[in-house]
C-alpha cells in the first residue's frame, strides 16, 4: 500500500507540473521554454502512469485489462483514506 | 467531453473525524465562493469567449475546479465518518444530519443549499474576466478563514494546496483580461462587449 501511494503521488506530481504548464501555456501558447517542459514532463508522466497501472490499479476506465472482472470498479475510490 | 481519473488532484487523508470542522469546510463545496460555483462559472462562461486563449483557459480552469469539488467532498466525507449520535448532537452537525445523514450535499457553512445565483455568465468577456478575478480572491479569503479556524494538520495541508490554486488562477485570469484588452482596437477603445459587438 505504501509503494502504491508513492507511485500514485508520482503521477499526481507530474500531473501537477503538467497542469501548471497547461494553464500558463493557455495564455502564453508560443512560450517555447514552457512548451519544451510540457513535452518533457508528459513523457515522465506516461512512464509513471504505466508502472502505477501495471502494479496497482486503473486511473481511467479504458485502461481495464482483465478478462475475468471489470477491475475499474475495484476499491479504493479516490475519496477514501486508503487511496491517499 | 470529459474523462474521469481515479485519483485526487492532491492527497486527502484525515486521521480524526471532526463534524464541527466539516460544517465549515463544506462551504467550499456549496457556499457562495465555493468550488462548485467556480467550476460552473467558468464552464458556462467559455462559450462567449471570443479568443482561443480564453476558451482554453476557462475550459482548463473550470475542469480543475471539478477536481477541487472532489477534494473538498473527500475532506467532508472523511471528517464525518464513524460518528456517534452524541458527537453529531454536540457538534451542531445534527441540523445537516437530519436532512442528509452523512451524505455529501452542497450547502454553505451558514446552512443554505447551493444556488446558481452565486455566479454570473454575462456574455461579455471583459465583464466575465473581472468577475473571475474577484471570484478567485473571494475563494482565497474563504480558505484563509478556514485556516484561521482549523487546527487539524491533515485538513490544513489540503486546504493550503487549494488556497494556492486560487492565487495561480487569479494570475492566469489577470493575463486573460490583459489579453482581451490587447485585442481591442481603436474602433472599440472603451471595451464595449467584444464578445457581441464585432
Amino acid at each position: 500500500m505504501m509503494e502504491n501511494n508513492n507511485l500514485k503521488k508520482a503521477v499526481q506530481m507530474y500531473d501537477f507540473y503538467l497542469l501548471e504548464l497547461n494553464l500558463y501555456l493557455d495564455t502564453h501558447p508560443t512560450d517555447m521554454n514552457a512548451l519544451r517542459m510540457f513535452n518533457e514532463y508528459k513523457k515522465l508522466r506516461d512512464i509513471a502512469v504505466n508502472s502505477y497501472v501495471q502494479k496497482y490499479g486503473l486511473l481511467t476506465a479504458d485502461q481495464s485489462n482483465s478478462d475475468t472482472k471489470f477491475n475499474w470498479v475495484d476499491d479504493p475510490w479516490p475519496w477514501e483514506r486508503s487511496a491517499n | 467531453m470529459w474523462q474521469y481519473e481515479k485519483k485526487l488532484q492532491y492527497p486527502v487523508n484525515i486521521k480524526n473525524p471532526n463534524p464541527k470542522l466539516a460544517q465549515l469546510v463544506i462551504t467550499q463545496l456549496g457556499g457562495p465562493d465555493g468550488e462548485l460555483g467556480a467550476s460552473l462559472r467558468y464552464l458556462n462562461q467559455r462559450y462567449a469567449a471570443p479568443y482561443a486563449e480564453i476558451k482554453g483557459m476557462l475550459t482548463d480552469i473550470g475542469t480543475e475546479e471539478l477536481a477541487h469539488v472532489e477534494m473538498i467532498s473527500a475532506i467532508v466525507y472523511q471528517l464525518t465518518r464513524n460518528l456517534t449520535l452524541k458527537e453529531i448532537k454536540d457538534s451542531g452537525f445534527d441540523k445537516y444530519f437530519v436532512d442528509h445523514t452523512t451524505g455529501i450535499y452542497p450547502v454553505a457553512a451558514s446552512g443554505p443549499a447551493f444556488t446558481v445565483d452565486y455566479f454570473q455568465s454575462k456574455g461579455d468577456v471583459i465583464t466575465d474576466m473581472v468577475e473571475d478575478l474577484a471570484a478567485e480572491q473571494k475563494a482565497r479569503t474563504t480558505y484563509d478563514n478556514i485556516l484561521r479556524l482549523a487546527d487539524d494538520p491533515d485538513v490544513r495541508d489540503a486546504i493550503k494546496f487549494l488556497r494556492q490554486r486560487e492565487i495561480v488562477h487569479f494570475q492566469r485570469f489577470g493575463e486573460g483580461l490583459r489579453l482581451c484588452q490587447d485585442n481591442l482596437n481603436a474602433k472599440n477603445f472603451y471595451a464595449i462587449n467584444p464578445s457581441f459587438d464585432k
